[in-house]
């Protein structure tokens, strides 16, 4: 072990859209299917809908509305990631569940100027990989979910 | 946070709320030994307490004000200065505590300013010595109940401060003091107090255990004869009384709202120099803490608002010939599974008028439409927002937030208030509120493949609709409506409110309408299937989701799916934007308590673009047909309605059918026979008073008045029946040969005498028509004679109950029978009616129920003849 304890952050990998992305482990309470949405009409679009896991109701949000990446189409089960806000409840679906990686802080680099701004709303950084990038997900953004501009 | 210190916290905050409500009852009542009593007690626990604790500037405080105390005790005269400062020391004190509470920590600086006066007020009082006041019993019982209270034996402060439930416990010699006392520490020992948290967190798991108890049952009935069924049922009944009992853990009675009320109430009645009593009833009814919460604040504003603007000025009351002191009464009360809360004062009332002008300023309803309202709905008025009628900004209120703020809480919380009042007598206002909010039963409906829950509480009923029933949809233009008894019920489809439906919105002609009452509106809603009613546990909308007024909150059903809660507050707010609140009409007695003559009419368009109008009330129905349907028998055309055949009769020469598309008519019906105008295009539905201006020599018209800033022909009717059914007006012609009979016919709108006219001459009658009373009279003094007098009943200045009377008078016209026509047919009209001589009531468009009259009148004639 080169790296000391303090210099290694540990992510919950996940792919949206071919892209990895990474969620500090600390955030995620669970990964689970996500069974039965129902749709909430009137909400903004990147609200999936609700659904019921294990006697709570969960906000899950379409990580490819949320990134301005295209919607899934061919309508594969997908996965979700459980985080927490405030007490409430949400589920960032994802395209599929990666491995949990230990990562140094020292390949982390600030959101390249030229990153998408879609994507760089929600990113608190890049870390080189072998081969790959990792975009760190900045959960708390992620989840400012603006309501549409009152469209009544 | 110190658990002593805690514990010292929550009981001295629960004591000064009581000394807060006991000094005023003090200072009323000066001469009451045991609210004195009681009062010392409080403080000198607090006190004694300050000085365990280390808390020098509260000791120092208290101390201050009991010396103060001291002197009542000791005889002098209760001022209402006195009780101001010790009020003020109080709340100094809470200000102390609070800080304590944040802090853990007495904040520095000292009370001086306070202490000074309230010894320079204590010096200043004369204490009588030897020389007692006159009802020396009551000072010494008084006297006796402070040497007995334990307050005071830890007034060292070196003792152990006991909670003042254990102190209490201890029996003081004085023998009536006892009885109470053991009753109180009775209660206190049978109680524990548990913070709310927990009872927080036992509520939530039993709605979990509720919802795992309806996922149970889903499963049970899937599964008839499973040997599950019996022990599922006990866990039911079981789980229902948790249910129960958690919720009794949560209710706590409305007094506790009220507390800061009779203090609130004192300090206003100071600051505006207006006598105030303050009656409070049912300060025992219990409701859940949540809702209590929720309306603490709406009551103080309410009440605030009775001082302030309800009361009037001593000066005033004294020559409105009321007592100088104004009343404020807080009354509260179970009804169902509600609580009703009652604010009300008798003051001024509201000035309807003012209202009414500052509505219209506002923009909040045009000058014409604010003509047709009723006392009581412009009254309403108030709670929209923004709206103060207060002409000047005051300290108390009037601040432009008024009861806008407080119909916003109710709405929360599903509550519904409503106001009454008159001129010069008072006003009250009613707050009907849910005894909690966690469970509600809900009705499950389906919309577009959805299922949605709407509150049971805002359900009036269920409608079946099928194109073919009698409960159709139908169409104003876009609006749609529901004939039900005799109401247009607006609707509003739940899938094109959502923006759900896809294709072809709001096309349900077979669905379900949920008839919903939000306060005095009445609306319905259109789904596709209703399934049951089933109690959910309301949980709160994400963050995220909280802006969609349509939910109030989402809940999971018993088969483990996620579905929204529907709030009729935010359906009712949309509806005001899309259809016309024209529609909603309120109940009919309140369109026509302050005007008669305000009609429904439905406008529509025949042969030209000028529109004509007929009473809403004569058409039967709406329909559109199929162009293609109709048949020609006979040279007429006829179609094929309801297993009859219908003759069609153009409004004019000028109507032409249409060849495709949809041909709408109007369907007149009469004792089981049809007949149907064939118009071009059916416009609108507007309430208006109705003057004919103009009378038509036009066959078809009975002239013309103006109606939506309009001149519009108001066609008659009666015209065209003869047209459909040669016989019509013939068929049911007197049957003898007797002479025909003469009637009376008085009333002062035109339009009434054009309408009933005809309807009468084609029964048989000879009508002769007269305008008003005097006139009736001195045609009836003549020499013309009657068989039958049919009179309005509303008439502007001497009424159809007066024409009754001045008839009977007459001995020559004591048997004329007399038939009142009237828009109002109520229990106590009729009974007056019976009174003064009315022989028959008949509403004023029941044509039928008024022929039927006159022919057993005029009956009744021939066989005392």
């Amino acid at each position: 072990m080169t790296e000391s304890v303090e210099n290694v952050i540990e992510y919950v990998t996940a792919t949206v859209g071919g892209q990895l992305f990474g969620l500090p482990i600390s955030r995620v309470q669970d990964v689970f299917v996500p069974d039965r949405l129902t749709r909430v009409p009137l909400a903004p679009p990147e609200i999936a809908g609700l659904l019921n896991l294990r006697g709570r109701i969960v906000t899950a949000i379409d990580m490819r509305r949320r990134l301005c990446l295209d919607a899934v189409t061919d309508g594969s089960p997908r996965m979700a990631i459980g985080v927490e806000c405030r007490g409430e409840s949400y589920g960032l679906l994802i395209d599929a569940i990666g491995e949990v990686l230990k990562v140094p802080v020292s390949s982390r680099e600030d959101n390249p100027v030229n990153l998408d701004p879609g994507l760089a709303r929600v990113s608190a950084g890049v870390h080189r990989l072998d081969g790959r990038l990792l975009v760190v997900l900045d959960v708390d953004r992620v989840l400012e979910v603006a309501p549409r501009a009152r469209a009544a | 946070m110190d658990e002593l210190l805690r514990d010292f916290l929550t009981e001295t905050h629960e004591s000064i709320d009581v000394v807060d409500v006991e000094l005023v009852r003090f200072e009323q009542d000066p001469n009451n030994a045991k609210i004195l009593n009681n009062i010392f007690r409080l403080v000198h626990t607090i006190k004694g307490t300050c000085g365990f604790l280390n808390l020098p500037r509260l000791e120092a405080l208290t101390h201050a004000a009991e010396a103060l105390m001291g002197k009542f005790r000791d005889g002098a005269r209760v001022t209402g200065e006195a009780v101001t400062l010790i009020l003020a020391t109080i709340d100094r004190v809470k200000t102390l505590l609070d800080q304590l509470e944040r802090n853990e920590s007495e904040p520095a600086g000292d009370d001086r300013d306070l202490i000074a006066e309230l010894e320079r007020v204590a010096a200043a009082i004369p204490v009588p010595g030897a020389a007692r006041q006159p009802d020396e019993s009551a000072i010494d019982e008084l006297e006796r109940a402070f040497r007995d209270t334990p307050g005071p034996r830890y007034q060292s402060g070196t003792q152990p401060a006991a909670p003042s439930a254990a102190s209490a416990a201890e029996p003081p010699e004085n023998s009536g003091e006892r009885e109470d006392e053991r009753a109180d520490s009775k209660i206190a020992n049978q109680s524990i107090r548990v913070h709310v948290d927990t009872l927080e967190y036992l509520m939530t798991m039993v709605s979990e255990l509720v919802l795992t108890r309806n996922q149970l049952l889903d499963i049970g009935r899937r599964h008839e004869d499973s040997e599950f069924k019996a022990p599922l049922q006990r866990l039911s009944n079981v789980t229902a009384e948790l249910q129960d009992g958690v919720m009794k853990t949560r209710m706590q009675p409305i007094g506790n709202a009220w507390q800061k009320l009779p203090r609130i109430v004192r300090d206003l009645s100071a600051e505006l120099r207006k006598p105030i009593e303050f009656e409070m009833q049912g300060a025992e009814t219990e409701l859940d803490r949540q809702v209590l919460d929720l309306i603490k604040d709406p009551l103080i504003h309410m009440v605030r608002n009775s001082a302030d603007h309800g009361l009037e000025m001593p000066a005033e009351r004294r020559a409105a010939g009321k007592p100088e002191r104004g009343t404020i009464r807080l009354a509260a009360w179970h009804e169902g599974g509600h609580i009703i809360v009652e604010v009300s004062d008798d003051g001024r009332g509201l000035d309807t008028a003012r209202i009414k002008s500052i509505a219209i300023a506002r923009g909040l309803v045009s000058e014409a439409e604010a003509e047709k309202m009723s006392e009581s709905q412009i009254q309403k008025f108030i709670f929209a927002p923004g709206f103060s009628t207060a002409s000047k900004v005051t300290s108390i209120s009037g601040r432009g937030v008024g009861m806008d703020v407080v119909r916003a809480n109710m709405d929360q919380i599903g509550g519904v208030i409503d106001v009454k009042s008159v001129l010069g007598q008072g006003t009250s206002f009613t707050i009907k509120i849910p005894l909690t909010l966690a469970i509600v039963s809900a009705l499950i409906v389906q919309c577009a493949g959805d299922r949605f829950a709407i509150p049971q509480l805002a359900v009036v009923e269920l409608v079946r609709v099928r194109s073919n029933s009698e409960h159709r949809i139908e169409r104003i233009k876009d609006a749609a409506v529901l004939r039900l008894r005799n109401k247009l019920l607006p609707l509003v489809h739940l899938g094109s409110l959502l923006k759900i439906s896809e294709g072809a919105e709001g096309e349900v002609e077979n669905g379900f309408i949920v008839v919903t009452q939000v306060g005095s509106q009445t609306f319905g809603i259109m789904v596709d299937a209703v399934f049951h009613t089933e109690e959910i546990v309301v949980k709160p909308m994400s963050g995220r989701l909280r802006h969609i007024q349509m939910f109030c909150g989402n809940t999971i059903l018993g088969d483990g799916s996620v579905i929204m809660i529907i709030d009729p507050n935010g359906i009712a707010q949309e509806l005001v934007g899309t259809v016309s609140s024209r529609l909603v009409a309120d109940t009919e007695t309140d369109r026509h308590a302050d005007d008669g003559m305000v009609e429904s009419m439905l406008l529509f368009r025949a042969g030209s673009p000028q529109p004509k109008a007929v009473p809403l009330s004569l058409v039967t129905r709406l329909e559109e047909i199929d162009p293609r349907s109709i048949e020609t028998t006979n040279d007429r055309q006829v179609v094929q309605y309801r297993g009859q055949l219908m003759p069609l009769v153009p409004v004019n020469d000028e109507v032409r059918l249409k060849s495709s598309g949809a041909q709408p008519l109007l369907v007149f019906s009469d004792d089981g026979r049809s007949m149907a105008l064939v118009v071009d295009e059916i416009v609108d539905i507007v309430e208006e008073r109705l003057d004919i201006e103009l009378a038509s020599a036009k066959a078809g018209v009975l002239g013309c008045a103006v109606i939506k800033g309009q001149a519009t022909e108001v066609i008659d009717v009666a015209h065209y029946l003869p047209l459909a059914f040669e016989d019509w007006l013939h068929w049911r012609h007197h049957p003898t040969g007797a002479s025909p009979r003469q009637v009376l016919l008085v009333d002062d709108a035109p339009f009434f005498r054009n309408m009933l006219a005809p309807v009468l001459k084609a029964a048989g009658y000879i009508v002769t028509p007269a305008t008003s009373v005097d006139e009736a009279l001195a045609l009836l003094h003549g020499n013309r004679r009657f068989d039958a007098v049919v009179t309005d009943i509303e008439m502007p200045g001497r009424d159809g109950f007066e024409l009754a009377s001045a008839v009977r008078a007459n001995p020559r016209t004591a048997n004329l029978p007399i038939i009142g026509l009237s828009s109002l047919v109520s229990a106590e009209a009729i009974e007056r009616g019976r009174q003064v001589g009315l022989h028959d009531y008949v509403a004023k468009f029941d044509r039928q129920g008024l022929i039927a009259a006159l022919k057993e009148q005029t009956a009744d004639l021939d066989r005392a003849a």
